[in-house]
């Protein structure tokens, strides 16, 4: 180069070219444009795998009915029927191979859910049979009185009556 | 005979040379950038969200297996969905909370009102209450996709965004762009995490960890691309709404009896 | 702990995800920004328009614009969640993100500022290379001296008339194409933020001018500042030197060519102060004038929870104190600097107003966050995005000047121009 001015240049173009080639190094082979265009899909296809293949936790009430058909069957008639085994018996993962047992929630953290008392008439929280639970025994776990899987007052438990 | 100099010169003009092309068309292919999917060739799937605010008692057992199932640390208060409370008084006065983003429910009259502490209502005086589930809305315009500086969130064909978190650089800028609140930084990770519709279960024929553990089926997803499928049917001839729409982002989660109060 | 808990307040409703994300550290890169491009728009003063007088803080401001450029990507590493992925930005750049430029941005604004400075410098090199060449006997640090400049001069040794005019027409041309790329560098970084629509205080197409005026402010005030302060010290120096060699310039000399400078410079200053105040007026009056739904909780922040921040610290302390301070007649050094470093806090806590405030009230409009800067750091993020990562971030471009200087002395050199 005859004329200095440029010699900057020189030090761009090793700029320049030291960029593109570590993109080429680091830039995995997938990352493209795909199926939403630039603007929504410009990503690493693999990862989409990476996140279908998240393990599953929680199996849902039909796979539960598969081996405790009896439970299953007793409950499906109780006005708790709409909640999922596994709102209180825990994630199935791979049960019973892992984890062997369940680990019940019978706290009564769990019933006040829907059963702590709040004053919104005409709602259908409103309806669900409710108690304040810092006065309604609370000390005690519900389910020293009360059977979740059949709730109905007059299944109490028998030693609550007495 | 060829001088240190030029040897230097020719070495650089010919590595500049072979490399440039290589990888500059890489980014600029201009095929590549236009090819943006055209109404015509739309797979068969878009997956979008049913939410009937009626049918919500704020019981939290969405939130409670979404963290299990999503692996969000339990403790951390950070939540991929959470539930709101709207309690409005006759006066009209509107008060809002989300505790732990109601992790455990709403177990309490009190109203959370972060470090003011905890406002006590009159039952008497409440005309309306409800809770209102929330979660990525997944939007046709998402935002956070927009600003993301190096393709580390995306959406997929069948309209879920989702993060890649071995790309994810951290900056924050698309927690600032979503309108709703949606994402946060995931405390193990360290990236960009949100709600995907359990993307690792809808993709396995299954229904979201939050739909399953709904009790009273106040969350169901659908296939909207479906004209049978219940949802879209049910979002096609009812009045549904959805969230913040002046943003323009388009959401995908629909709303049965969205009231004006909902923020 | 959730990213954003350990400094974040909530009051109200605020979605529970919502933190501040955006902490100091981000306060501190527009700022740094900021004085990045106002010191270069400083220098091109002189070399494009050719305003005489500004010869001597020119070659300053450009210098210290250099010690700045490191400074300004600083705060961004400190803020990444991730910074050792900080480079995929220039490896898979996505262009529709504001952000995605920078790299480009950046590199590009680097480039221009080390070239111009390597044309100012390379008679300087040059000669010292020459000089060293013709030494008989050299001691370690001079033969270490010589390598580093002749690398420096990068076998460009022509020094004839016509090699001389030719770095002089390049400097002038660099520092054309620099003042686009600089306001376009800072105007980014407002762009950033005025864009994101999620947010109601940031949304404004305003956001980049203001960036850009404020950015010149900020610039123009730091080069005060620190050309007062080495000329305070280069005044000792000299005085303790005259006693060996009464030949060299006086004190009083000094304090002369000092004063000249920085009242003119602070002609500068007012001006793109006053511009940058009406812009950021015009934006206040407007959304209280147009009331959209975002008003009020925009209002409740801005005149009740960030008042003093806002209207004392900022438009009080910042503007119109500095403003009588310069505009009172029989402007002393002493005043000038009180002035400058006055707008300095000002153009700061405008930057801390709109990062910050932006994020003082929740998305759902029904609450709000404050923000307590994490003083004493717990943990790595409250180091990194606390008091100390913000005063490593101010103190380091003063140490590159120190060093660069050592290379690359701004006084008493022999311009190419």
């Amino acid at each position: 180069m005859k004329n200095h001015v440029w010699r900057p240049l020189l030090i761009v173009l090793v700029v320049v070219c030291g960029i593109l080639m570590t993109r080429v190094l680091v830039v995995p082979d997938d990352f493209g444009v795909y199926e939403r265009g630039y603007m929504y899909g410009w990503h690493r296809k693999s990862n989409e795998a990476e996140w279908k293949s998240v393990r599953v936790k929680y199996k849902t009430a039909r796979i539960c009915a598969g081996c405790h058909k009896e439970k299953h069957d007793e409950i499906i008639k109780s006005v708790h029927a709409s909640i999922s085994c596994e709102n209180c018996h825990g994630p199935n993962y791979d049960h019973p191979e892992d984890p062997l047992g369940m680990n019940i929630d019978r706290s009564r953290k769990l019933c006040i859910r829907c059963h702590a008392y709040l004053p919104y008439k005409g709602t259908l929280r409103g309806g669900i049979p409710g108690i304040d639970p810092e006065k309604h025994y609370p000390s005690a776990e519900c389910v020293l009185c009360h059977i979740p899987h059949n709730p109905k007052a007059m299944n109490q438990k028998r030693e609550a009556k007495s | 005979m060829m001088n240190r100099r030029e040897f230097c010169k020719t070495t650089m003009i010919v590595a500049g040379g072979l490399v440039i092309p290589l990888a500059a068309l890489e980014v600029f292919n201009p095929k590549r950038l236009l090819a943006e999917k055209s109404g015509d060739d739309k797979g068969n799937v878009r997956w979008v969200f049913l939410v009937d605010i009626h049918k919500c008692v704020g019981c939290g057992f969405c939130v409670n297996a979404c963290k299990v199932e999503n692996e969000v640390p339990y403790d951390a208060n950070v939540t991929r969905t959470w539930v709101e409370r709207y309690v409005v008084t006759k006066d009209g006065q509107t008060s809002i909370d989300s505790p732990k983003g109601a992790r455990d429910g709403f177990t309490t009259q009190k109203i959370d009102q972060g470090h003011l502490g905890d406002k006590e209502i009159d039952p008497a005086s409440i005309a309306k209450a409800f809770f209102v589930p929330k979660l990525c809305n997944q939007c046709d315009n998402p935002a956070c996709v927009q600003v993301c500086p190096v393709g580390a969130t995306y959406q997929t064909g069948d309209g879920i965004v989702l993060v890649d978190r071995s790309w994810c650089i951290g900056c924050g800028y698309c927690v600032m762009g979503c309108p709703y609140g949606v994402r946060f930084f995931h405390p193990v990770y360290h990236v960009a995490e949100k709600c995907n519709f359990c993307y690792h279960r809808i993709t396995k024929g299954m229904k979201p960890a939050c739909v399953d553990a709904c009790p009273f089926g106040a969350r169901k997803i659908g296939n909207i691309r479906d004209p049978e499928d219940p949802v879209t049917r049910i979002i096609t001839s009812e009045q549904v709404n959805v969230l913040k729409e002046e943003f323009g982002t388009k959401p995908q989660v629909f709303y049965l009896g969205l009231s004006r109060e909902v923020k | 702990m959730v990213h954003g808990e350990a400094w974040t307040i909530k009051e109200l409703f605020v979605y529970p995800n919502e933190y501040i994300y955006w902490s100091i550290q981000i306060v501190m890169y527009p700022f740094m920004t900021g004085l990045v491009a106002g010191a270069f728009v400083l220098s091109s003063l002189y070399h494009v328009f050719g305003v005489k007088q500004l010869k001597e803080i020119a070659r300053f401001s450009l210098v210290f614009s250099l010690a700045l450029l490191p400074v300004a990507m600083m705060p961004l590493l400190l803020h990444l969640q991730q910074p050792q992925r900080g480079i995929y930005v220039m490896m898979t750049p996505h262009f529709t993100s504001a952000i995605a430029a920078f790299g480009i941005v950046f590199t590009t604004y680097g480039l221009i500022v080390i070239s111009e400075i390597w044309f100012v410098y390379r008679r300087f090199i040059v000669e010292t290379v020459l000089e060293l060449r013709a030494k008989q006997n050299r001691c370690n640090v001079e033969s270490v001296r010589l390598v580093l400049y002749s690398l420096l001069a990068m076998g460009a040794m022509d020094l004839s008339p016509e090699a001389l005019h030719k770095d002089e027409r390049a400097v002038g041309i660099l520092a054309g194409i620099g003042i686009p790329v600089a306001c376009f560098l800072h105007g980014y970084a407002g762009f950033i933020f005025g864009s994101v629509k999620a947010n109601a205080l940031w949304m404004t197409p305003l956001m980049p001018v203001i960036f850009i005026c404020s950015a010149v402010v900020s610039g123009v005030a730091l080069c005060i500042v620190t050309y007062i302060v080495t000329m305070e010290i280069r005044k000792l120096v000299s005085a303790w030197k005259r006693k060996n060699n009464p030949r060299l310039l006086s004190s009083d000399e000094l304090r002369s060519a000092e004063i000249q400078t920085v009242t003119l410079t602070s002609k500068y200053l007012l001006m793109f102060m006053v511009l940058a105040i009406t812009l950021e007026l015009l934006d206040l009056i407007f959304r209280n004038y147009t009331a959209v739904k975002s008003w009020d909780i925009l209002r409740s922040v801005i005149y009740e929870k960030d008042f003093f921040k806002i209207f004392v610290l900022q438009y009080g302390f910042g503007n119109v104190l500095p403003f009588i301070i310069f505009l009172l007649p029989g402007l002393t050094i002493r005043r000038a600097l009180v002035g400058a470093l006055l707008v300095l806090m000002g153009v700061f806590m405008m930057r801390w107003n709109v990062v910050i405030g932006g994020q003082a009230f929740s998305a759902s409009f029904s609450g709000f966050m404050e923000y307590r800067l994490p003083i004493w750091p717990n943990s790595l993020e409250t180091l990194k995005e606390g008091l100390f990562g913000a005063l490593a971030v101010i103190i380091t471009p003063f140490v590159l000047f120190f060093l660069v200087t050592r290379v690359l002395p701004v006084f008493g050199v022999e311009d190419t121009h």
